[in-house]
């Protein structure tokens, strides 16, 4: 930017950068309610633009024009995975009372997200955030249409999780034998045997399982991690029956080259289809990582609202990447997710008052403006 | 809520045939990329505080010794417009000249021109945009008569033999007018590369853009300028900025521009954030096995030091990372 004062503030069309960069605009979710268009207008942002904007908004976003740029190759629609209320929360240092965890995940609910993960049935001896797992499995509102998986690191932990009312259920493998130890006390080997119990108990019970792959891009005990090696994890939690293999970067050293490689190897062992990727932004890569993901034709991508947790190995760096700006390079990409960023970015603001933190969203920041 | 299933219209492109182009996209990327560091011009003109002359120059003679090729110093404007940029000419002739990197500077006209060359610049910047509306609030007048502008001072610097760069704002969305034509970028870009400039920057000025309309723009404007002639200048104010450079890399784009630290704000949305860290740029080339000659520790060391002076936190994830707190 030239010689532009700092003196120049607010510009004077933020009506038009709504409509036109689709940021706002999530035309699959329908045209904004006027609920949404009056707290529009309560935001800071808009105040200049309070006059007419309820009618000029409402009337522009019936006719948006959406041109946006459909590069080539990528899905027509990407799920986004919302891990916030268990990752994202589980890395908070600030123990989060129960009901706002059930308010939380019931916004989020309502944003148009299909996968929410709930919570864990760990013992709250190791994450003391999650102890009230049972609790806030029963008091959320189930909304028909999304889905509500939790974690269950063993089969104790899968009982509770269905006795509370769980119909999905995750396990965290990994591609690392020191992390693995040093996590769950066990080799990858001991791992995938306990897995194997709950995965076939869960299909048993018709419950689908989805598996994680941490450390699938380096590992901060052993370092770099050969993509073989994600491979044989990958392929084992597959067979196993795990409907989806989520492949973390856990602490997110990864970058594009290192993404592609990785992903060339998995998906000669698994189909596509079956394929998350699931992206730290502790060094800034996520978004290039998870653009490099989708380029290769993955389509469900995890993320948590407001970039929720920071990384515990790295002390102040973040963690997961924003589900906010997921969805805004997502919405710009032309890429369908049936998720509706401003109520996201509402779910965010939410969760972060809470919290008492700041987002670590670029767009909410750019957006909520402090 | 249910997921939306509602088929949109869109553009049809052979989606199939195409992905083999867009995977093998990755081994067409630059073996080399020149990373042009903006921080002590693009990024401190955008910051609150006001830095004292001594620390800039520290902070220009630690991003030389980090191994940057080309370190935007200053700006001959106004220091009734920018302040921060009051000590231009001190700056420019307090900091070591280190062979091999080259230290543009700013000039918005003939007089800032002159200037510079007094005080010794053998490189200059000029700032033009791709909407009419930006370049009338931020030089009150229109991109033809801004055109005439400049035409004199790329005149003024080939007699003196010193070299132009030229900027293009609001590539990818302008603050006033929203939505602006890749071709209207491309109409802006050639005008300046047919002037003389050497290369020129594209700056997603307010960072709406994503990946898609950078491709697009970047598409229109290599049509008209070779893609050895472009810069890529990504604002992170939406997080985009990272992935808006890969795209920029994988169009053939080996330029990009960075602030170490990402110091700057946006101007237009306050508290947001700004230019794109050197940092985590440096990061992600390192990793896609690209080089840059920078050294990362050194440049976090640079980062470091500015924040202190600053007495703000860094933009930069890397640095946030590795800082122990």
């Amino acid at each position: 930017m030239g010689n532009v004062p700092s003196a120049v503030k607010h510009c004077l069309s933020y009506q038009q950068l709504l409509r036109e960069h689709l940021w706002i605009g999530d035309s699959v979710a329908g045209a904004l309610d006027p609920a949404q268009i009056s707290v529009l207008i309560n935001l800071h942002c808009f105040q200049p633009y309070v006059s007419g904007f309820s009618v000029s908004l409402a009337g522009s976003v019936a006719s948006i024009h959406w041109e946006t740029s459909q590069l080539s190759g990528l899905p027509e629609f990407v799920k986004i995975v919302e891990v916030g209320p268990r990752d994202g929360l589980q890395n908070e240092k600030v123990i989060v009372p129960t009901d706002i965890k059930i308010e939380f995940i019931n916004r989020l609910s309502q944003t148009g997200l299909s996968v929410i993960e709930v919570t864990s049935f760990v013992s709250s001896r190791w994450v003391p955030q999650m102890a009230d797992h049972t609790e806030v499995m029963k008091g959320i509102h189930q909304y028909p249409g999304v889905r509500y998986p939790v974690l269950t690191p063993n089969l104790q932990g899968f009982h509770r999780a269905v006795a509370a009312g769980a119909t999905e259920i995750s396990v965290f493998g990994a591609a690392s034998e020191s992390f693995s130890k040093k996590n769950i006390n066990c080799s990858i080997e001991e791992s995938m045997g306990k897995f194997e119990e709950v995965v076939k108990s869960a299909r048993h019970m018709n419950i689908p399982a989805r598996g994680y792959v941490s450390c699938a891009l380096g590992c901060p005990y052993e370092g770099i991690i050969t993509p073989q090696k994600v491979t044989e994890v990958s392929k084992r939690l597959y067979s196993m029956g795990c409907y989806e293999i989520s492949l973390g970067d856990t602490i997110g050293v990864g970058t594009p080259g290192s993404m592609k490689r990785m992903l060339e190897s998995v998906m000669k062992e698994i189909p596509l289809g079956a394929l998350a990727v699931h992206c730290h932004d502790t060094y800034g890569q996520a978004l290039a990582n998870i653009l490099t993901a989708l380029q290769m034709g993955i389509n469900v991508v995890d993320s948590a609202v407001s970039g929720l947790g920071g990384c515990p190995y790295a002390k102040g760096a973040s963690g997961n990447v924003a589900t906010e700006d997921l969805i805004y390079m997502l919405n710009g990409l032309g890429l369908n997710t049936g998720v509706n960023l401003y109520k996201v970015m509402e779910a965010g603001d939410f969760i972060c008052k809470a919290v008492n933190k700041t987002t670590n969203s670029k767009v909410a920041q750019a957006s909520f403006n402090a | 809520m249910a997921a939306m299933t509602k088929a949109l219209p869109r553009r049809l492109v052979g989606l199939a045939s195409l992905r083999a182009v867009s995977t093998s996209s990755m081994d067409t990327l630059p073996k080399q990329v020149k990373i042009v560091e903006v921080g002590p011009r693009d990024g401190l003109q955008n910051e609150k505080n006001i830095v004292s002359t001594p620390v800039k120059i520290k902070l220009i003679d630690m991003l030389s010794e980090a191994g940057l090729s080309v370190i935007e110093a200053t700006s001959f404007v106004s220091p009734k417009w920018v302040p921060q940029m009051a000590d231009h000419a001190e700056v420019l002739k307090g900091i070591q000249k280190f062979p091999g990197i080259t230290y543009p500077v700013l000039i918005p006209n003939l007089k800032g021109f002159e200037a510079a060359v007094a005080a010794g610049a053998k490189e200059v910047s000029i700032f033009g945009a791709a909407s009419e509306l930006f370049t009338k609030k931020n030089i009150n007048c229109s991109i033809e008569e801004s055109f005439q502008r400049f035409d004199a001072i790329l005149k003024a610097a080939q007699s003196a033999n010193i070299s132009v760069r030229g900027y293009v704002s609001c590539v990818l969305g302008c603050p006033y007018e929203g939505k602006i034509s890749p071709a209207k970028v491309a109409e802006v870009t050639k005008k300046f590369y047919s002037m003389g400039c050497y290369e020129i920057s594209l700056g997603d000025t307010i960072g709406v853009g994503t990946p898609g309309i950078m491709k697009d723009m970047l598409s229109a404007v290599m049509q008209e300028v070779p893609p050895a002639a472009l810069a890529v200048h990504c604002h992170d104010t939406y997080g985009q900025a990272l992935a808006n450079t890969l795209m920029a890399l994988q169009m053939g784009v080996s330029v990009v521009d960075s602030s170490v630290a990402g110091l700057g704000g946006c101007p237009y949305a306050q508290g947001a954030s700004g230019n794109l860290a050197t940092e985590d740029l440096v990061y992600m080339l390192e990793g896609l096995g690209i080089h840059t000659g920078v050294n990362l520790q050194k440049l976090l060391e640079a980062g470091n030091f500015i924040c202190q002076a600053l007495n703000r936190k860094t933009s930069s994830k890397v640095a946030q990372a590795t800082c122990k707190l």
